[in-house]
């Protein structure tokens, strides 16, 4: 199985990044070879739709199971249409979060959090 | 580390003149300006630039001379108007989408950094503060909101709170200086426009699922509206936290460069201050 | 003709001169029309309260997958510089909120399987005040951008009308797309620091457009020779003062016009100034 961390560091002790879209980088471990591999997220510069940019990198590496703390609807519907699960990290380090998830201990996200501006408008349409 | 972001449907409520009282009432905090399209903190606030980080707000379309044929390709496909009759690039229109580079048969386009303005950050008492100079014409996008906020975010001393100064509007910049938030303070005036401004903002806010605390400005200019912006506020669950008095040391403080709560003999200084106390118990809650 | 008004910030009276002008103009028997481009706050037809006869959707392009042609090469979300699209196993996303409607991803699609289709994101309203026309652009809460909405706008600018346009804020592009091709910008600020600042960024935005301008001052005071120093220095005209007096600040706060005499005598000051000032540049271009 290959699991990404939104990740503020490069390697397993780094923290956790709370935010899925505008993470520093995605630190992809696969559980059946412990193959550790970092990726640079490109969402943090993109001026619009960080979001997308960022799950569109992490559907392409092929992951099985996400593991952030804040994901918006936009990145949520893209890694659900790929038949991504999404859990929902501690603040503390990578390592830690990857134990969590072994013991099944994270609990998995259904619902997007904050959005920037996709969602769905309750207004006037 | 927490965030209250000071916000109003439309400029020229007091927004500034609010922010600036926060600021200087509130300890450990770095301040944000994010009114990025009319700055005014960097005004009334005591500060040092120490840095200075160029902003490249995305990417726009440039025209090599030499290898364009002038078929006019670009300017077909290119829905933003942004190729002149001389076959250069309008910057301000140039929206970076890149279709005029995809049908160039020549090879004669590319898409070039867009150096929209620059980040900075003072050194005030007791803290940082940040904003950004746009350059004209530019957006003033969600992204560089997101910038000025993240350059206080970045540094080493994480601050335990951050003050933002929003922009007015309802559109991206706004929806940007909203995101991540622990509270909006909404700021308004006793005026239908005032009114209907503030029922677009308290919408976005809402849609945001954010807390939102309300201020009415000068409520004594209008006794009659302001009862209708309270109830109004009442009827959907948003909590009026203050009246500031119209109050001439208000003009006095701007005049001198200086928060009005630093005046004592103000009347609306003190308010501010009373408002202050109640918002800082309700940001420890959140 | 076109008349743009403008300042750097919000809140300077913007809005007071742009509609008192137009209803005055129109009483006068001019052929007028206002048309309020400050689409995330349009605050014009409050003090209007036209008989609204048409509204129209202002809708921009999206695009849309044939998802029975779609080989899911994910090549329209590679070449999308705005990230709008999504490309996995299981279908082609499409997020319309970011989209730009450049329609690039249709042009590189090498099995055409998109095309675009039409989204509402804000709309038109046109009415008469009297035998004044009002236009105003509203965009929906939520929609992040509203350049579309005054590109719409600008359609029903026609030369048969003396075109007075409320512009938005700030400097940003719409302001740019607001104001260009005007024949007289008037720039309005208040006697304050602040307004000074904000006179100095709209100063900048309508020089580089080349518009001929000049500045009116609101809430005139004692305070004047702040903007009076800086005007002189650049060889800028004041054309009007507008004092500060309670009854505008009542007549503002209900949603009224302001149908004194003294006022009457503003906007003629106003208007006979610009006229004199096209009919100078319509000269010099002969």
């Amino acid at each position: 199985m290959k699991v990404c961390f939104s990740s503020e560091g490069r390697n397993l002790d780094s923290q956790l990044d709370p935010r899925f879209g505008r993470c520093k980088y995605f630190v992809i471990v696969d559980t059946k070879t412990n193959d550790i591999k970092v990726v640079e997220n490109e969402g943090l510069v993109s001026e619009h739709g960080a979001g997308v940019s960022a799950a569109n990198l992490v559907v392409d590496e092929g992951v099985d199971v996400v593991v952030t703390r804040n994901i918006g609807p936009n990145s949520m519907k893209i890694l659900t249409n790929a038949k991504i699960t999404i859990y929902e990290g501690k603040a503390d380090t990578i390592n830690s979060n990857l134990e969590l998830l072994k013991q099944d201990k994270l609990n998995e996200i259904k619902e997007p959090r904050k959005a920037h501006s996709g969602l769905q408008n309750r207004w006037g349409r | 580390m927490k965030q209250i972001v000071v916000i109003s449907g439309k400029g020229g409520t007091g927004k500034t003149t609010l922010t600036s009282s926060f600021a200087y009432l509130a300890k450990n905090r770095d301040i944000a300006d994010c009114d990025v399209e009319a700055p005014n903190l960097n005004l009334i606030l005591d500060n040092t630039p120490m840095k200075r980080e160029l902003y490249i707000g995305g990417k726009i379309a440039y025209i090599d001379k030499e290898k364009c044929i002038e078929c006019g390709k670009c300017k077909s496909v290119c829905r933003f108007d942004a190729v002149k009759d001389n076959f250069q690039i309008n910057d301000i229109k140039c929206e970076g989408c890149g279709a005029c580079v995809e049908v160039c048969p020549n090879e004669a386009i590319k898409l070039i950094d867009d150096e929209t303005g620059d980040v900075i950050i003072s050194s005030i008492e007791g803290g940082k503060f940040s904003y950004a100079q746009l350059r004209i014409g530019a957006d003033g996008a969600g992204k560089v909101v997101t910038k000025v906020r993240q350059s206080l975010m970045e540094d080493e001393n994480k601050p335990e709170l951050i003050i933002i100064d929003g922009s007015p509007g309802i559109g991206c910049v706004v929806i940007s200086s909203l995101t991540g938030c622990n509270m909006a303070v909404v700021v308004t005036e006793p005026t239908q426009s005032g009114l209907e401004d503030l029922m677009r903002v308290l919408n976005l806010v809402d849609y945001f699922r954010m807390k939102a605390y309300v201020v009415v400005n000068k409520f004594d200019i209008n006794l009659e509206k302001t009862k209708e912006i309270e109830d109004f506020c009442s009827k959907n669950n948003f909590e009026v936290v203050g009246k500031i008095p119209f109050d001439p040391y208000v003009n006095k403080a701007i005049k001198e460069s200086k928060p009005v709560v630093q005046f004592d003999e103000s009347i609306a200084g003190r308010e501010i201050k009373r408002i202050w106390n109640i918002i800082n118990e309700k940001i420890k809650e959140v | 003709m076109k008349i743009s008004v403008l300042s750097g910030k919000g809140g300077t009276g913007k809005t007071t001169v742009a509609t008192n002008l137009s209803y005055y103009l129109s009483k006068k028997g001019e052929k007028v029309q206002y048309l309020d481009f400050d689409v995330e706050e349009p605050n014009g037809f409050i003090f209007l309260k036209p008989k609204i006869e048409n509204t129209f959707e202002v809708k921009v392009k999206v695009p849309q997958i044939d998802e029975s042609s779609c080989t899911q090469c994910g090549l329209c979300a590679k070449k999308c510089n705005f990230n709008a699209l999504s490309v996995t196993k299981n279908g082609v996303l499409v997020f319309e909120k970011i989209c730009h409607s450049c329609g690039l991803c249709s042009l590189v699609c090498p099995v055409n399987a998109i095309t675009e289709v039409e989204r509402e994101i804000g709309k038109i309203e046109i009415g008469y005040t009297d035998n004044l026309k009002v236009v105003r652009g509203v965009l929906n809460i939520g929609e992040p951008m509203g350049i579309p909405i005054l590109k719409d706008l600008k359609k029903l600018i026609t030369p048969d009308y003396i075109n007075i346009i409320d512009s938005p804020p700030g400097s940003s592009c719409s302001v740019v797309h607001s104001v260009e091709g005007s024949d007289y910008g008037i720039l309005v600020t208040e006697p304050t620091k602040f307004g000074l600042h904000d006179l100095e960024i709209a100063v900048n935005v309508i020089r580089q457009l080349g518009v001929p301008f000049g500045v009116v001052i609101n809430k005139s005071d004692e305070n004047d020779y702040i903007i009076e120093e800086f005007c002189k220095k650049q060889g800028i005209d004041i054309i009007e003062r507008i004092p500060f007096d309670r009854s505008i600040a009542q007549k503002y706060s209900k949603g009224e016009l302001l149908d004194d005499k003294i006022f009457m005598e503003v906007f003629e000051n106003i208007f006979s100034k610009i006229m004199e000032v096209s009919n100078n540049e319509a000269d010099s271009c002969n």
